[in-house]
């Protein structure tokens, strides 16, 4: 049981407690419905990798995105990992394409360009016809990072590149937005129609 | 136990559980304190981008058993210049991942704070090549690491010094040379950054002695540390 524990407690987000809670509901639960969850984690590891084109997660050599004809390849959305796809999808505002970087650049942690999907993003500029990059990389220091070194990477390819705005989360209170998102958010104001 | 204000600059943050933030801070008047940010990563969290790292800012934190919590932040300055610029930003990450890796918790240091702002004010102003090299020489000399600009570290002898070695711990003349070649202009930009004449130092542009000062001064930093410096040159 300590092993079941200890190797929920390695999963993202999941502290010791909750790795004990989510262990002891396991153990309640009926054989046949431990054995679905099993072979869903086994079904997952086996079938799904990542898309040749843009690095989304993929049960094909292509995304449903890559493989989908109605959406727009000459827009080229770049977001840090799959899951950031998701929720751009939710949005229902985007009919480009995406690269997924798999990862941000930080500096602190020693990651540097090489070791994220960015050659990979090059090589698809051309051949795609690439007319317009998004980045849609986190607003923190390694998102910043991130969108910084690749704005100079491309802006020489004569590509327009432009940068998610950042600003105020919507329901929440202006008096306790910090100054940087309030800056940003004042910086990237737009004209009331 | 109990409440108190405290202005720090934050290090880097480490993620806690679903929604809280491990800060790693060097404070005014405490030295390197690690403390819990509850709740900083969801969307509405009070604290916004606050507690990010290169931020200075102005908290009260709560005493806790092993780690502080912090109860409010205010910003002094997010450096936005520095955020800004690719070329700065590398630069101001490897001041603080040196400050990360070199102060340990619990060391009663007022320098260290005030040496990093002092730098990163820098930066702000002007993104100058020597910054990270004139800040890790003085860091490790503010350590107690202070090398031997003036006199061979062998023999003593002040004439023909031509090479400088971490392990001898300072430079070498011309019969006790070993390490690493040094130009006579590097020693001179080395003796100056040491000898307090920063000011001047980092007005300089960019030159082949002040390539040979960075070098050996990451070479030092990570001599000293006994790895690597995961964040120097990653983006040049
Ligand atoms: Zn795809
Ligand atoms: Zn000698």
């Amino acid at each position: 049981m300590q092993d079941l524990i200890d190797e929920l407690g390695r999963m993202p987000g999941v502290g010791p407690k909750s790795a004990q809670r989510i262990t002891f509901h396991l153990l309640k639960l009926p054989r046949e419905d431990a054995l679905k969850l099993a072979t869903a984690i086994i079904e997952v590891k086996d079938k799904v990798t990542f898309c040749e084109r843009c690095f989304n997660v993929s049960e094909g050599p292509l995304c449903g995105i890559c493989t989908d004809e109605r959406r727009d390849t000459h827009v080229v959305c770049v977001v840090e990992e799959p899951r950031d796809i998701v929720a751009v999808e939710k949005t229902h505002e985007y009919r480009g394409s995406y690269h997924v970087l798999q990862g941000a650049i930080s500096p602190i942690e020693g990651i540097g360009p090489e070791q994220l999907k960015v050659k990979e993003l090059l090589g698809r500029l051309d051949p795609e016809g690439v007319t317009e990059v998004i980045l849609c990389t986190n607003p923190n220091i390694e998102g910043e990072a991130t969108a910084m070194y690749l704005a100079r990477l491309l802006k020489p390819l004569g590509i327009k590149i432009t940068r998610i705005a950042s600003g105020l989360p919507v329901g929440g209170d202006l008096e306790y937005a910090d100054e940087l998102t309030l800056g940003r958010a004042l910086e990237g104001r737009r004209e009331v129609e | 136990m109990g409440l108190y204000r405290e202005n720090a600059i934050v290090l880097r943050t480490i993620k806690l559980g679903e929604a809280d933030k491990i800060v790693s801070l060097v404070t005014e008047r405490r030295g390197k304190v690690r403390a819990v940010a509850k709740g900083v990563r969801k969307t509405k969290s009070r604290f916004g981008a606050r507690l990010e790292p290169l931020t200075h800012v102005s908290l009260q934190l709560y005493e806790g058993r092993n780690l502080d919590t912090i109860t409010q932040a205010e910003t002094i300055d997010h450096f936005r210049t520095i955020r800004e610029d690719l070329d700065r930003l590398s630069r101001a990450t490897a001041l603080l991942e040196a400050v990360d890796a070199v102060v340990q918790e619990g060391e009663d240091d007022h320098r260290v704070h005030q040496m990093l702002l002092g730098a990163l004010r820098t930066l702000e102003a002007q993104s100058t090549p020597l910054v990270v090299p004139a800040f890790f020489w003085k860091l490790l000399a503010h350590l107690g690491f202070r090398p031997m600009v003036d006199a061979c570290a062998g023999c003593g002898t002040t004439d023909a010094l031509v090479a400088f070695d971490l392990i001898e711990g300072g430079v070498l003349c011309r019969s006790c040379a070993r390490g690493t070649r040094i130009s006579p202009e590097a020693l001179a930009l080395l003796r100056r950054i040491l000898g307090g004449d920063l000011v001047s130092v980092l007005s300089e542009p960019a030159s082949q002695s002040g390539y040979e000062i960075e070098h050996l001064a990451t070479r030092a930093m990570e001599h000293h540390l006994e790895r690597r410096m995961k964040s120097v040159g990653l983006l040049t």
